[in-house]
């Protein structure tokens, strides 16, 4: 049997943990850009697309992320769409992501005081202009801290792809344990590798929720 | 011919009717004051003549123009008809040149520099030249106010609506947005204002339009209204029972 050394388990989790950060700026980015037509559809004006929009959130949020990676794994597997782990977790993190990304929006857009919207339509302005220059520049401020918060549950989130059998830092985890049959040293370094990953995320969170509420709240 | 015309106009929010068939037609460069008791329907008459609310029944034209509730009739009938709200509502991400200028250059579609020129001159008029970079929380209520005011001049509207825009005002910040609209007024601005300031209504109005429950109740000059009312629901109001 092959010794490893404190320094090759380390090695292979960090290599590892590149997936993880990769898939969770996959996540995150595209996710981001599916939350924002989603927004669009949540708070526009036509009536099916608020409403597609409004399942789409219940059915992601209603259901364990968990079951939508089996999902997308095994479930286009039955209609003879061979689908690898990279994309099957890339798809259904994005998908999971976009739906709590546009209820956090949604919030922020709402906090929005209902003046603004009368404002802007006095001084003639179409329901996409008074969105993109006067209600979203003010909602995605507040949006900010907690969108970043929620980046925190994206990358917490990439651990369940391991069981699709993505390699990704849990999943590396395991097979550096089944490996050097040091279960405590490897997900005690895999623990600390994602807390790294995390706190500063939240950190900051807190951090930029705490600048926007003090000295000028409005710009 | 009248610049705004208001004809059996009907509102109900659900069971309740707010205006129960207002008929009134405002000449060019008259200035009325609308009065009545809180829930008398003047802030929603007002908001019915900017499009805000849609109305059940009846017609507003303003210019010759019906109101329609469409985006491109609505959008026409905006760039006609300013209005100015109570709580300002400034845009607070931007300077108040910013908010000046925002709906020239998205709306009007007008250059930049043309925009700024513009807003400079708006603010000029409201006495605020120096603010143009200052955002709405570095500004008082009253300077806030003379903003929006600006704002909706550089629209080059026909008519101003306002809703009781010194009402959220501390009493000494009062005088200097009357001030502005004083000015309005005598430059010739059609002006429909639902005002609590009856000392002003009196000095500057050409008609004074008494609202109650949901109707025209009295209409005629200041000196006539205030000096002699004859319902003894304008009585009342006026404090004179
Ligand atoms: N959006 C709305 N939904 C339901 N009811 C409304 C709405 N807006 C106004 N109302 C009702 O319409 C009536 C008239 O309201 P309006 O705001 O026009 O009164 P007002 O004369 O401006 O009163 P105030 O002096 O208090 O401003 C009130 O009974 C009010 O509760
Ligand atoms: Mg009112």
């Amino acid at each position: 049997m092959i010794e490893f050394s404190f320094w090759d388990i380390l090695r292979n989790l960090l290599l590892a943990t590149r997936w993880t950060v990769l898939l969770s700026l996959v996540a995150f980015i595209g996710g981001g850009l599916a939350g924002m037509l989603l927004l669009f559809m949540r708070i526009g004006r036509r009536r099916a697309l608020r409403l597609f929009a409004r399942y789409y959130v219940e059915l992601f949020q209603g259901t364990p992320l968990l079951m939508q990676l089996f999902l997308a794994f095994f479930g286009l597997g039955l209609f003879g769409i061979n689908v690898p782990a990279w994309l099957a977790a890339g798809v259904a993190l994005i998908l999971w992501t976009a739906a709590f990304l546009v209820e956090i929006w949604r919030g922020c857009v709402e906090a929005i005081n209902k003046g603004q919207w009368e404002a802007s339509a006095s001084l003639g302005m179409g329901h996409i202009q008074q969105m993109r220059y006067v209600v979203l520049p003010q909602a995605l401020r507040i949006a900010i801290p907690p969108t970043v918060g929620f980046s925190v549950q994206v990358v917490k989130g990439t651990a369940l792809t391991s069981i699709i059998g993505f390699v990704e830092l849990s999943k590396a985890g395991t097979v550096v344990t089944n490996a050097t049959f040091q279960p405590f040293t490897v997900y005690g370094l895999v623990a600390l590798i994602y807390f790294a990953l995390c706190w500063p995320l939240s950190k900051s969170s807190q951090i930029l929720e705490r600048k926007l509420n003090v000295a000028h709240r409005n710009h | 011919m009248s610049l705004i015309e208001i004809t059996e106009v009907r509102k109900s929010f659900g069971s309740n009717e707010v205006l129960k068939g207002i008929n009134l037609d405002v000449d060019p460069g008259e200035v009325i004051a609308i009065i009545g008791k809180s829930g008398s329907g003047k802030s929603t008459l007002l908001r019915c003549v900017n499009g805000l609310e849609n109305i059940d029944s009846g017609s507003i034209s303003v210019a010759g123009a019906q109101l329609q509730p469409d985006e491109l009739h609505l959008k026409a009938l905006r760039l006609k008809v300013g209005m100015i709200f109570q709580q300002f509502n400034l845009f607070p991400h931007l300077t108040a040149g910013g908010n000046v200028m925002l709906s020239q250059t998205v709306v009007k579609k007008v250059p930049k520099p043309q925009a700024e020129a513009m807003a400079r001159k708006m603010l000029e008029r409201v006495g605020l030249e120096h603010k143009f970079d200052a955002y709405p929380d570095e500004l008082s209520g009253g300077q806030q106010q003379r903003v929006a005011i600006a704002r909706a001049l550089a629209m080059q509207p026909i008519a101003l609506l306002c809703d009781e825009i010194t009402s959220a005002l501390d009493p000494e910040l009062v005088s200097e947005v009357l001030a502005v609209v004083r000015g309005l007024a005598k430059e010739g601005m059609t002006l429909m204002m639902v005002t609590h300031e009856m000392k002003f209504a009196r000095d500057v109005c050409s008609r004074v339009v008494f609202m109650h429950q949901g109707r025209v109740h009295e209409i005629g000059p200041p000196a006539e209204v205030f000096a002699d009312p004859k319902t003894p629901e304008l009585k009342q109001f006026l404090g004179m029972l």
